[in-house]
């Protein structure tokens, strides 16, 4: 049976269950004198048998699914393994390949190796068995489960108790799922770092100001031995989100400012939206734009001003990012001055301080670590954006200070590393797991920085 | 109570006007959009007296309070109407100068709000934006000055440059009272000042007023009649917006000319 079927036919059960058990229950309190006999309502007791229906059912497919292609691949391949045919890693992948698709009809049968015809059709007996193992098992499973459930209700029986701790458990099943994949994902890119590492010193990689990731394909090719300094991709990054950083910190600020202290209800309900419709803008739309539209006009602008400006300026892709990171700024201080208490202005005011003074001197300094926090997540948000640079920003690794020069960032390279074909642990494919990782370690220092002091300021006035 | 129901044409009894008065109002009413919060009120609070408002709650006394140095205009919707002046020069004036009023009418708040500086910036604050001192020492005379009249300078002077936020709550209170004189202000307005305090810290700013009245004139929003008859000259008693009665407080506490007082004074309502 398939996998989907069976799921759906351990729904039903369970759905079957629930209204079993809640004619039980009810049929149960009747002679009692009641539901209020019972312990818990008969709905608890109805969903605590649909939990024990589906749920050991349901967790056994899971893990079944998981686990059944690579065991039964290794005791396929074994056979084969045996039969002397395999002398690497990479034969043992080709074989298996071939493997699974004779097994699977796609390649004809013609011409191949016996023991690979034997281990095909040890496949498909495996699989078949397999399947119907696991049918027999969930379905025995969920039923054993039903019954349980329906045993086990009874006037005295604390369904409401278990129900609450079997839905605890699910919750935090799904929370763990979550944590689990983000520390795989660290992992993979952790150990894929590693095995760059062993090629490249990582002292190169971080101190290195020379990036050119070419690296001859076969031993005997003449060609650039390949570097992997990643300093200028760093200090490109840095450029083009400190360029970012200058056109969205002051304007994002002040039209912050503008909407919480000096705009009336009516232009704030307006602009507000507005504003925010420019984090909506997809980011490959910010990145033509900016290619297309703001690169030139900064080159021309430049050349008349007699400027040497490069067509994919660190200038037109930063300005651009500033714009798209504008809404995450005003919108985040927006939140922190309008959260400054009113009692706060009124005591300036009361003072004798005009407006501004009252905002220069008291709003804006209460809502600092606010506002830098805010400040902080758009860096991070720049630092890690790609789209804008991959169209925008140039390939070629210079390291310069220079808005008006190309340079590439890590995300640009990150992209470019992995769209060529080239094999997949050839040091220029695993450096893209090291820029990743460099990448991650810096947002995330930065995030953690920025909650800090978000934190902080939040306390101040609890 | 049916006798205790205000009329649409109230007179306010007792002696509400004042021979030499600091400042007057005549007729003045105030609006929370279309809601009135503050009919007809005509009084005068004299020089270097002091003035107690007592009433019930949400009677409109923190509203009459704002008025006179038009803090309301930071409410929404607010609007005041009659006359208000100050030594004979009306507030709702359009060339008159906000700025310069508030300076002149400081108001210490019923919920002590320090701003988030230190001791000494705190108090600093009003001096450095009106220019009143010429140089550091100036200020840090200002500062001492000032907290020594909040009776706070003794507690604080070790501590001057740590955050005014990290003070008691009584301590913050006197602080925003040193804030509030430290720019010498000819009126001072004080919205229930000693109504998170304890005993102690309530007994000191009581002192601090009789002290100030010396210098300034002053308007006290109070809950406490006890308060009310230690510290005030006049005692002013509103009622559902209404100025009911104003006498000297003597005469009030002990013969109040008005029914209505005599029930809030003797805890009939309230
Ligand atoms: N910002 C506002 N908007 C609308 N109505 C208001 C506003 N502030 C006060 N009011 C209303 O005006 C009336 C007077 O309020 P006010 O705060 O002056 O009372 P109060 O005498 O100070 O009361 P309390 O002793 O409780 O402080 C109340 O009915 C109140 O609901
Ligand atoms: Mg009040």
């Amino acid at each position: 049976m398939q996998a989907s079927t069976l799921f759906i036919i351990i729904i039903g059960l369970s759905i079957f269950g629930y209204f079993m058990g809640q004619g039980r229950a009810l049929a149960l309190a009747k002679p009692l004198g009641g539901i209020r006999k019972l312990h818990s309502l008969p709905s608890y007791y109805a969903a605590q048998a649909a939990l024990f229906c589906a749920l050991p059912a349901i967790v056994l497919m899971g893990l079944w699914l998981i686990f059944e292609q690579p065991i039964i691949d290794s005791l396929v391949m074994s056979r084969v393994e045996a039969g002397g045919l395999i002398e690497s890693k990479a034969d043992y992948n080709l074989a298996l390949n071939r493997v699974h698709n004779i097994a699977a009809g796609v390649l004809s049968r013609e011409g191949q190796q016996s023991v690979v015809l034997a281990a095909a059709d040890n496949l498909n007996a495996f699989r078949t068995n397999a399947r119907l193992a696991l049918t027999l098992l969930a379905l025995s499973l969920s039923v054993a489960g039903l019954v349980l459930g329906l045993r086990r209700i009874r006037p005295d029986f604390r369904a409401r108790a278990s129900v609450e701790w079997i839905m605890s458990g699910l919750l935090m099943a799904c929370a763990l799922l979550a944590i689990f994949t983000t520390l795989g994902i660290l992992l993979s890119v952790v150990f894929e770092s590693i095995h760059f590492f062993r090629s490249v010193p990582i002292s190169e990689f971080i101190f290195g100001t020379s990036w050119s990731p070419q690296t001859a394909i076969r031993a005997d090719q003449v060609g650039s031995s390949g570097s992997f300094g990643a300093v200028p991709l760093f200090t490109g990054t840095l450029l083009i989100s400190a360029v970012a950083m200058f056109v969205a910190v002051p304007v994002g600020l002040m039209s912050a400012i503008y909407l919480a202290e000096y705009a009336s209800r009516r232009t704030r309900t307006l602009v507000k939206p507005t504003l925010e419709i420019l984090a909506g803008i997809p980011t490959v739309v910010y990145g033509f734009f900016a290619a297309l539209t703001v690169a030139p006009f900064i080159r021309n602008l430049g050349e008349s001003l007699g400027l040497d400006v490069s067509s994919e300026s660190a200038l037109a892709a930063g300005s651009v990012m500033g714009v798209m990171i504008i809404p995450f700024i005003s919108s985040l201080a927006d939140d922190v001055i309008t959260a400054v208490p009113q009692s706060m202005r009124d005591g300036s005011l009361a003072l004798g301080a005009t407006k501004s003074e009252t905002i220069r001197k008291v709003v804006v300094p209460a809502a600092l670590p606010g506002i830098v926090g805010g400040v902080l997540l758009a860096l991070s948000r720049a630092i890690g954006e790609t789209m804008i640079v991959v169209m925008a920003a140039g390939m070629a690794a210079n390291l310069t200070a220079n808005p008006l020069d190309t340079v590439t960032t890590v995300t640009v390279q990150i992209v470019t590393l992995l769209t060529g074909d080239q094999e997949f642990d050839s040091a220029k494919t695993l450096a893209a797991f090291a820029l990743g990782l460099m990448l991650f370690v810096v947002t995330l220092c930065l995030n953690i920085v920025a909650l800090r002091v978000v934190k902080k300021y939040r306390e101040q006035y609890e | 109570m049916p006798d205790m129901k205000v009329n649409e044409k109230h007179v306010t009894v007792g002696k509400q006007f004042h021979d030499d008065p600091r400042m007057t109002m005549r007729n003045v009413n105030v609006f929370y959009g279309e809601k009135q919060a503050i009919h007809d009120v005509s009084i005068d609070i004299g020089k270097n007296e002091v003035m107690a408002m007592i009433g019930p709650s949400g009677c409109g006394k923190s509203t009459f309070l704002r008025s006179l140095n038009r803090m309301n205009d930071t409410v929404e919707g607010c609007r005041v109407e009659g006359e208000i002046c100050m030594d004979g020069e009306s507030l709702y004036n359009t060339k008159l100068d906000v700025v310069e009023l508030r300076a002149r009418v400081g108001m210490v708040f019923q919920k002590p709000n320090p701003f988030p500086k230190s001791i000494y910036e705190n108090v600093a604050y009003g001096a450095k934006i009106h220019g009143l001192a010429d140089s550091r020492i100036d200020l840090d005379e200002i500062v001492e000055n000032s907290l020594n009249k909040a009776g706070l300078w003794k507690e604080v002077k070790d501590r001057l440059h740590q955050p005014g936020t990290g003070l008691s709550g009584g301590q913050q209170q006197r602080l925003c009272i040193a804030r509030a004189i430290a720019v010498t202000p000819e009126v001072i307005l004080m919205d229930e000042p000693c109504s998170a305090l304890d005993p102690i810290a309530t007994a000191r700013i009581e002192e601090l007023i009789k002290e100030l009245s010396e210098n300034f004139t002053i308007a006290i929003v109070t809950h406490s009649m006890q308060q009310a008859a230690r510290v005030s000259d006049r005692t002013a008693y509103f009622h559902l917006g209404q100025l009911i009665e104003v006498n000297p407080t003597e005469q009030v506490f002990t013969m109040p000319e008005h029914e209505l007082t005599e029930g809030y004074i003797t805890g009939r309502f309230g």
